[in-house]
This record gives structure tokens, sequence and C-alpha cells, in this order.
């Protein structure tokens, strides 16, 4: 390994060929795009892009999409897990169905998860109207932006903890129950330490996409200013529509610091966990 | 006791967040009945917005195959410095809101973008009318933009497991590259292509966010979810329904997604065990 840290020297060949075309199609794709945003944001003095990020929208949007995002994570970790036990330990007539159902929000389109969802939670639709006598408004509310964004998240949680529940080894569990834990013990001191990074995980992609949700998010949401049902995709979104480069490029700045955050937060679980499991 | 509380939770849980809202997608696009649903589908809007989300996708899938391909090739065949940075980088579109990659290309190639002095002037020396945002290339840049990583995502893990050696024997003995990747390691990563294909086909096809950035026409650039937006926010009861007809198109394009996926995930999952 020692001997391949500059030059490769692999006898395979094509090393040139494919980095050149790699970092071509990098740069083209991601690089230059998100450069011109970062140059183009770096030209507002601080006190501009202080006083454009301090506007009371933009700080209500960035409250909602985070806090809607954070609660519909939460409730994604929560019945992720329950669903990922269910495909991986339990075997029912319908699973398979169940566990392709799963990758449902990956394939629809988001708009149209966004028009249906608000539709169903309106008033008059399906769900709305029981919701109503008891009522409880969802379309048009934070809580509506929240069940929007279970929507889009539980895959991401569910098929980060099916792997890690697949590989974990049913010895330990009949250990602890042999040693006379209990169910909830043995979850607590056995599984859940196993499936805590796994759970991370998938609570970090959960996350990341939610804050920067637009599609199903824009429709339930009512996008009022008043009621705080702004998303920050929206007021970019918006600012764009009234040729607001400078507004929009600033809060872009900032998600795109979230964004590599929730990255970076990620990676460092998976090194971390892939370090524990060469160790053991 | 456990296990049937835990499966009807399961249930409920799908059924009222995921096949609900499909029952729901189909029973309001045919509420005024099965001749109202054909003829908002025939509209010219209709037709060129399938037109250009096909456009788009056909572009996004082709160029991401292509770069997937080679991307996966240079990241598991070779060692050198950064490659987990670029591995790392490879995800960025995931993490990133579609609203901002819409933004991004703006910037570049916008009317404040530095990009767009550039393209005025090779415009003016051939004499064409290239335009890119608000126009058809744009729609194109963003739907690869958002599903740049789909393809080099599932075929990098296939080829990890399956390491250097077969390719290095083959190198040793005199293939050239191109032999060595149709003979050798195309058949390893047939099914992961495909899987990755599909994907990205799936995600080309709905994408919103950044294309509703980049595109300003309806019957020109407006792809089919652009055009459901439009219909939906007319808000009268009609054009509500039609916004429903249209993306009752993408829902059974949806379904079919979702069991072609099964289908290889299964065959791929086989031809493992054999």
């Amino acid at each position: 390994m020692v001997k391949r840290k500059v030059k490769n020297n692999s006898v395979i060949p094509g090393f040139s060929l494919t980095m050149g075309i790699t970092l071509l199609m990098f740069s083209l794709i991601i690089f230059i795009p998100l450069a011109s945003v970062l140059v183009y944001s770096f030209q507002l003095s601080p006190s501009e892009f202080i006083q454009l990020i301090a506007k009371k929208n933009v700080i209500n949007a960035f409250k909602t999409s985070l806090l809607c995002s954070f609660v519909a994570a939460i409730i994604n970790c929560f019945f992720g897990l329950i669903l990922a036990w269910v495909l991986v330990r339990y075997e029912f007539i319908g699973k398979r169905l169940l566990d392709g159902l799963i990758e449902l929000p990956f394939a629809l389109p988001t708009a149209v998860a966004g028009i249906t969802l608000s539709k169903m939670y309106s008033d008059t639709g399906i769900l709305g109207r029981k919701f109503a006598t008891l009522r409880i408004k969802v379309s048009y509310t934070k809580l509506g932006v929240t069940i929007a964004l279970v929507f889009i998240g539980i895959p991401f949680v569910v098929r980060a903890i099916q792997p890690v529940l697949e590989k974990l080894d049913a010895q330990y569990e009949e250990a602890a129950y042999i040693l006379g834990a209990n169910r909830v013990t043995t979850f607590y001191k056995v599984i859940f330490p196993e499936l805590k990074p796994a759970l991370l995980t998938g609570f970090g992609l959960a996350l990341a996409r939610g804050i920067g949700e637009y599609g199903s998010v824009i429709y339930i949401s009512g996008n009022s200013a008043k009621d705080q049902t702004q998303v920050v995709s929206y007021v970019i979104m918006q600012k764009l529509n009234y040729v607001d480069y400078a507004g929009a490029t600033a809060i872009a700045l900032v998600m795109l610091i979230i964004s590599f955050t929730v990255l970076l937060f990620l990676n460092i679980i998976q090194v971390r966990q892939t370090k524990r499991t060469n160790n053991v | 006791m456990t296990k049937a509380i835990l499966i009807t939770i399961s249930v409920l849980f799908i059924f009222f967040m995921l096949v609900l809202p499909l029952i729901s997608v189909i029973t309001n696009s045919l509420s005024e009945g099965f001749t109202f649903y054909r003829k908002a589908l025939q509209t010219e809007y209709v037709t060129t917005a399938l037109k250009v989300t096909l456009f788009a996708t056909v572009i996004a899938v082709t160029v991401n195959s292509f770069f997937g391909i080679i991307a996966a090739w240079l990241i598991t065949k070779f060692s050198f410095r950064g490659k987990h940075v670029l591995a790392t980088i490879i995800d960025i579109p995931f993490s990133i809101s579609p609203v901002i990659a819409g933004l991004a290309f703006l910037m570049t190639f916008g009317r404040l973008g530095w990009a767009s002095g550039y393209i005025d002037r090779i415009n003016r020396f051939l004499g064409t009318d290239i335009k890119i945002v608000f126009a058809l290339p744009g729609v194109a840049l963003a739907t690869i933009f958002v599903t740049f990583p789909f393809i080099s995502r599932e075929i990098i893990p296939v080829l990890n497991a399956q390491g250097r050696e077969e390719e290095e024997a083959a190198a040793l003995m005199g293939a050239n590259g191109f032999t060595i990747f149709r003979k050798i390691t195309f058949p390893h990563i047939k099914w992961a292509l495909l899987y990755g294909i599909i994907l990205c086909t799936a995600r080309a096809l709905g994408e919103f966010g950044a294309v509703n950035a980049l595109s300003k026409t309806r019957g020109e650039t407006f792809t089919l979810p652009l055009e459901i937006d439009a219909l939906y926010l007319s808000g009268s009861a009609d054009s509500i329904t039609a916004a429903f007809a249209v993306s009752s198109i993408l829902v059974i394009i949806a379904i079919v997604v979702l069991v072609l996926r099964n289908i290889v995930e299964y065959k791929a999952k086989r031809k493992k065990e054999v």
C-alpha cells in the first residue's frame, strides 16, 4: 500500500483515461455550478449576507424546515425500526409486497406525492375529514409538512437498518434470554447498540432530504408566511421567481453548509462503524 | 403476541402512508369519468411535457450510465490518493436540495452567470441561438445533476466485492482495457447497472425542484411534474382533476419501476447464491 501512494501502478489499463473523464464530468456537473453559487455569495458583504439571512420570513422558513424534518426523522426512526424488524425477523403472507412498497417514495415523483397528500389531508379529503372531526387541521399546517416528510423519509431509515438486522447474530439475544433478561432489556442492551449507527445514518439521510425537500411539501404546507408554513426551498424558489438572486444564494449557502455538515456527520459514523467491526 | 402487534403496526403504517396516496391519485384522476380522463391526457401541453420529460430522462440516463461505469472502474480498480474523497463527492447531489441544483445552473449559465458571456460569444461565432437556462439543455442538465450518483453507487459495491484479480490476470496476458471490460467486468456489473438505470429513470422522470428553477415556458420546456404543478395551481376543479390524470401516468410508471426493481433484485440475489 505504501508504494502506491502517489502514482498508480496497477497493471489494469485505463487509469488516466477514467481519471480524466471522471474529473471532467465532476467539474462540469457538480463543481463548477456549485462553485458559481459560492463565488456569487462571496460577492455579498458580510453585513449584506446577514441582512438577507436575518429576514423574518427566512428565519421562520429555516425554523419550519429544521423542526419538521427533525420531528419527521424521529417518527421515521420509530416506524422504520418496527418495519425493518418485521421484514427481517418475521414470516407472513404479503411480506414481499410490503418490502417492495417501502421504496414507493423513491419511485413516485415528489410533485405527485405532494398534490395527493395535500388533497388527502385537506378538510374534504379522505383522511382530512376524519382529522377535522377531531378538530385537527393537517393540510396547510406544520403537521402537514411533517407528514409529507415522513412519507419521503421512511425508505431511507428502513433500508439503512435492514442489512444490519439481517447480519445480527441471534446467538447474543438467545444468550441474553438464557441469562434471564426480559425482552425489553435484551432489546436495549443487546440489539439497540448494534443498530445505533444504522439508525443514525437513516436519521441523517432522512433529515438531510427533509430540509431540502420541495415538491412533496409545497402543496400541503400552504406556504403562508403568516402561519410560518413556508419551507426553505420554497423561499429560494420564490426569490428566484422575483429574480432576487442575492437573497436566493445567501439562503442556498446556509443550506449547503447544513447539507455538508450532515454528510460529514454520516461519514464519521460510517468510519467509526467500519473501525469497530474490523477490530472485533 | 409481539409479532402480531408489530406486523399490524407495519401494515397499518404502510397502508395509510403509502398505499392510500396511490389509491387516492387513481380515484381522483377518474372522478370526472373516463372520457374526461382521456381528454385531459391529450392536450397539447401534456404531450409536449411528455416529450420534454422523455428527452431529459434519456439524456440523463445515457450520461449517467457512461459516467457511472467509468467512475466505478476508476474507484474500484486503482488505488490513488484522494480516492475516498472522490467516492464521497459522488454522493453530493443526494444531500443537496434540488432547488439549489437549479439555482447553481442559473448562477452559471443565467443572465448573471459567468458562463453566459461565453455562450453568447459561441452563438455569435457560430451564428446559432443556443440557450441553456429556461430551455431544454437546462432541463437536461438539472436532471443529470439530481440523478448523478445513482448508477455509480450501484456498481461500486459490486466491483469492490469482486476484487481486481481477474482483471489483473487478463491485463498481464495482454488484453486491452476495452476487452477486459467487455469480457470480465461487464458480466459482473450487468444486474447492478440495470438496477441503477431503473432507479435513475424513475428519479429523472419525476424530478421537480431542480427543473422548476430552470424551466419557465409551459408547452415548451415544461416536464410532466411541472405540468402537474401548473394544472393543480390553476385551481379550478377540472384542472385539479386533470392534474391527477397526468399524475396517474407517473404513478403507473412508478409501480412498473418498483416491480422491475424487485425482479432485478431477485434475479441478482439468485445469481449470487448459485
